[in-house]
């Protein structure tokens, strides 16, 4: 997994490339964790990403957390069908802003 | 059949699911089927990894049979830990809002929802955990 980040005007644009699973999420959740405390507008970017597990979604739901607690906003963008289906499958499409 | 031993440890997820995707390469495999296969694979090795040998690192072996008759793949998960059916446990409650939101249980809710067959068996001290699905 990579992780590339870019500003977008207010927001910070954050690609996640590869596979984001039980190996991987630590970085993300290292990475996201130090972000919300930053930023107000978080954008997810998932063009590349190839799959999310549990350890995935794990990290994406503490980060929308701690987003709607200090009013800020998590954006999830670009999902692939199979990444699609994982929110779909999950309920995570009813709280997650996804584009 | 093929099988491949590792240790329970994290990272070895991505040497078992390199082997995995190996050997559905070679059974024309759908992008979909292997995607769901991955994720499950991720799910269930991680499981033990994390809870099998109880804070220790043992060992889990996986199998992989190719079910020509039913243009499937067959995927075995077997580890010498404590007898854990992880099949025993309620499905998470998926529409709960954010706040109640927890993480427990939703991965192998997700391997219950896409794989299509799962079961489990404690046998001569390994419990093994089988997947079907089709390719």
């Amino acid at each position: 997994m990579e992780i590339t980040k870019s500003q977008e005007g207010e927001k910070l644009v954050v690609l996640v490339s590869g596979r984001l699973n039980t190996g991987t999420a630590p970085q993300l959740d290292a990475e996201l964790s130090t972000l919300v405390t930053q930023q107000d507008a978080l954008v997810l970017d998932f063009s590349d990403l190839a799959y999310i597990s549990s350890a995935g979604l794990r990290v994406i739901l503490s980060t929308q957390k701690a987003m709607s607690r200090k009013k800020g906003s998590l954006v999830v963008r670009n999902c692939k069908p199979e990444i699609l289906e994982v929110f779909e499958m999950t309920g995570f499409v009813d709280f997650l802003t996804i584009e | 059949m093929m099988k491949l031993r590792v240790k329970s440890t994290i990272e070895n997820v991505d040497l078992l699911t390199e082997f995995v995707n190996e050997q559905l390469e070679g059974m024309d495999c759908s992008t979909r089927a292997m995607t769901q296969i991955d994720i499950a694979l991720d799910e269930l090795f991680s499981n033990i990894c994390n809870y099998a040998y109880g804070g220790k690192i043992g060992h889990v072996t996986v199998y992989v049979e190719e079910l020509e008759d039913e243009g499937a793949v067959r995927i075995t998960l077997e580890d010498e830990g404590i007898p854990f059916d992880p099949l025993s446990h309620e499905d998470p409650d998926i529409s709960l809002g954010l706040k109640d939101r927890t993480i427990g249980g939703l991965g192998i809710f997700m391997v219950k929802r896409t794989m299509d067959d799962v079961s489990y068996e404690y046998k001569d001290g390994l419990n093994m955990l089988t997947v079907v699905k089709a390719l």
